[in-house]
């Protein structure tokens, strides 16, 4: 017994030895690397959920950060490394936040400098939580949960907004464009779907709707999926609200949409906060008039930047859709680059302390000057758009619109 | 909430999606009737035609209701042979070794289309499938038409067939008595066969009209099969006329149970009956014997 235990610990021994001398080997083999002319390449993490419920939304994350990596490494490379160029090391989280943890082991064993990705709020928060134990610089893509950004984390930053900020903006907004309409929308019926989202959202806005002068008619779940909504859109007929807010992901965003058409209800108007097919070139190509005059409060790029509308060539040249994890994983490629220049090397304090004093402004979203506050860029910022002759036109904030609000929704 | 502008609608809504647990309910109940067994693999079976119909439509474009007409006598065969070389030989003549056999045969056939699909939800998405047939007050779906149109058809076809053909006739007397049927010369084997490939083409014709409004993936069918085994207890396990009234029944029950529970718990008054008829009439509206 002792002499086994005996014979386990010291092979254990000579392994962490021999693992240790190799770390070692590498650190000391590394530095000299980053001194040539043309240096070592950066591995980088590309984290998304690319098989599983989530595959479609994985899926344009990844084609966004890897034209970023592209372009990155077509321009010549991260300079301030030699021209180095940056790897993309690709993982798949499968839809689940183990699926995400799994990789990021596997991507910190790879010795990658940073991890962009996760899109999932639930894979965000366990990949950057797994990536913090290693201190390893994590740039979440998408993910709008709060707690992202307020467990401390020093490692975890996120570029886009989080689900309080976007909340409170599509709230104001609301009353905004119902105030110009000369407040045509008094009553409001809510549609959710019943997991974390949905409901999380249908209750914040039973709770401020009331405050803001709406009244709220009824509130209905129904769980995901869900392939009928014909007694949901009776008892939207039954109740003829002014306006209907869906909470709900991309199928059955369409599938209410397409039913409410179908049977003929048109409120003065649909009103989404991270609606799941609101905003998305995907629905309106493919469901013009069911879509026509949704407004969303969303993700969204800057109709008015060049750099914009030249990827949004590009990827429809490709025969993809310019959704948003294309461009906010563009630009959270585009971040990192940036302080990988400043950082000076592939050290993983110094892109945390780079990207923690980022004022990156090359990025292709809507927002204010970045500023990291405990993680969070604060000029971050969600845009209301609203589906106009089958484009999808930005119709707040005004600096950066492209359209006047149809409000309420002409009758047909 | 009780007027009309929503009753009448949700009340012919419910009766078309009853037709369809109808149609499945049949396949189940004709099998019962004469083999005496619960056919377990029915949900997977179902499952297995959905997928078909859904390649059928993204490999070859064809339309799901022009699919139903090689997809039914294909799993009539099918039936046909699982029934003739795989459950017959295995159950050795014991009823309750069909049970186990149907039941393995479940657990195989979805998790061969787990493996093989993966457990991705699929649509397909038919330019008609949100058209509208105006009756009264109600917009009615075109698909949800047509299907309660087959459905009313493909019973009518059962009752003529097991009325008036020799084959029928065969069936009832091995149902009704099958030591009997095997001494006036029917082969019982065949016939055993034969429903369970009737059964099984049932299915295949209910995969096809539910595909244009409804997802596959590898458990799709087991929802279904749930609330056909309802609707053969509440209209008498083995009564063809019976799965017909239970399952039009229970579609109405649903969608009104959904319109006023919320669509989270539209399933609660479908087995709350299930319970009610098996403590209060346990043979069903329907069944000759308890």
């Amino acid at each position: 017994m002792s002499r086994q235990l005996l014979a386990v610990s010291r092979r254990r021994f000579l392994q962490s030895t021999t693992l240790g001398a190799a770390a070692a080997a590498a650190g000391v083999l590394h530095a000299p690397a980053v001194l040539r002319a043309q240096g070592a390449p950066v591995k980088v993490g590309v984290l998304h959920p690319v098989s599983g419920a989530l595959s479609y939304s994985g899926q344009q994350g990844r084609i966004g950060a890897v034209m970023a990596i592209e372009e990155i490494n077509a321009a010549g490379g991260i300079k301030a490394l030699g021209g180095a160029k940056i790897e993309a090391v690709l993982g798949d989280a499968q839809s689940t936040p183990e699926g995400g943890n799994a990789e990021v082991e596997k991507m910190n064993g790879a010795g990658v400098a940073a991890i962009v990705g996760g899109y999932a709020s639930g894979i965000c928060l366990a990949a950057s939580q797994t990536a913090a134990r290693y201190d390893l610089p994590y740039i979440v893509d998408v993910g709008v949960v709060d707690a992202i950004v307020t467990r401390g984390l020093k490692n975890t930053f996120r570029f886009g907004p989080g689900f309080g900020v976007i909340a409170k903006t599509a709230l104001d907004n609301l009353v905004t464009i119902n105030d110009q309409a000369d407040k045509a929308a008094k009553t409001v019926m809510i549609v959710h779907e019943d997991s974390a989202f949905g409901a999380g959202l249908a209750k914040l806005l039973n709770a401020q709707l009331p405050e803001r002068g709406f009244q709220i008619l009824e509130t209905i779940a129904h769980p995901t999926p869900t392939r009928d909504f014909n007694n949901v859109v009776l008892k939207i007929r039954a109740q003829n609200p002014d306006l209907v807010i869906p909470a709900n992901y991309y199928n059955e965003y369409v599938l209410l949409a397409r039913t409410m058409q179908q049977q003929r209800v048109r409120p003065k108007g649909m009103y989404s906060v991270l609606g799941g097919a609101a905003s998305s070139y995907k629905f309106v190509k493919e469901f013009p008039e069911a879509a026509q005059y949704i407004m969303d409060c969303n993700h969204w790029f800057d109709p008015k930047n060049p750099k914009a509308l030249a990827l949004k060539k590009k990827i429809e040249e490709k025969g993809e859709f310019y959704t948003y994890e294309v461009y906010m994983n563009y630009s959270c490629v585009l971040l990192l680059a940036d302080a990988l220049e400043r950082a000076g090397g592939a050290d993983r304090a110094k892109i945390i302390g780079a990207l923690e004093s980022s004022t990156f402004a090359g990025h292709v979203m809507p927002y204010g000057p970045t500023k990291f506050v405990n993680g969070q860029n604060q000029g971050a910022a969600p845009v209301n758009t609203q589906v106009i002759n089958n484009d999808i036109q930005v119709i707040f904030p005004a600096a950066f619109a492209s359209a006047k609000p149809v409000f309420p929704m002409p009758r047909a | 909430m009780l007027s009309s502008v929503i009753l009448v609608p949700a009340v012919l809504n419910g009766l078309m999606t009853g037709a369809v647990y109808a149609l499945i309910a049949l396949g189940l109940t004709l099998i019962y009737g004469v083999l005496h067994i619960i056919n377990f693999a029915h949900g997977a079976l179902l499952t297995a035609a959905m997928f078909a119909a859904f390649f059928a439509h993204k490999l070859f474009g064809l339309d799901p209701y022009v699919a139903a007409l090689g997809l039914t006598p294909l799993f009539f065969l099918l039936g046909y042979a699982l029934q003739r070389f795989v459950i017959g030989p295995a159950a050795h003549g014991e009823d309750r070794n069909i049970l186990l056999v149907t039941l393995g045969l479940a657990v195989v056939i979805e998790n061969a289309l787990l493996y093989a699909f993966r457990a991705d939800t699929r649509t397909i998405n038919l330019p008609y499938a949100f058209d509208v047939v105006e009756v009264g007050t109600a917009f009615l779906a075109v698909p949800r038409v047509i299907a309660f149109i087959v459905v009313v058809a493909v019973a009518l076809a059962l009752w003529l067939i097991m009325r008036w053909t020799d084959t029928g006739k065969a069936i009832r007397a091995v149902a009704k008595e099958k030591r009997g049927a095997e001494l006036v010369g029917i082969d019982v084997a065949h016939i055993y066969a034969v429903t369970f490939g009737l059964g099984t083409a049932c299915l295949a014709i209910a995969a096809c009209l539910l595909i244009p409004t409804y997802y596959v993936n590898p458990q799709a069918g087991n929802a279904f099969v749930l609330i056909a085994f309802t609707i053969v207890v509440l209209g008498g396990m083995g009564s063809v006329t019976g799965a017909l009234i239970g399952g039009l029944f229970v579609g109405v029950v649903e969608s009104l149970s959904s319109l006023y529970l919320g669509e989270s718990l539209g399933q609660i008054g479908i087995f709350a009956m299930f319970i009610l008829v098996l403590l209060f009439r346990p043979s069903g509206l329907f069944g000759e014997r308890a």
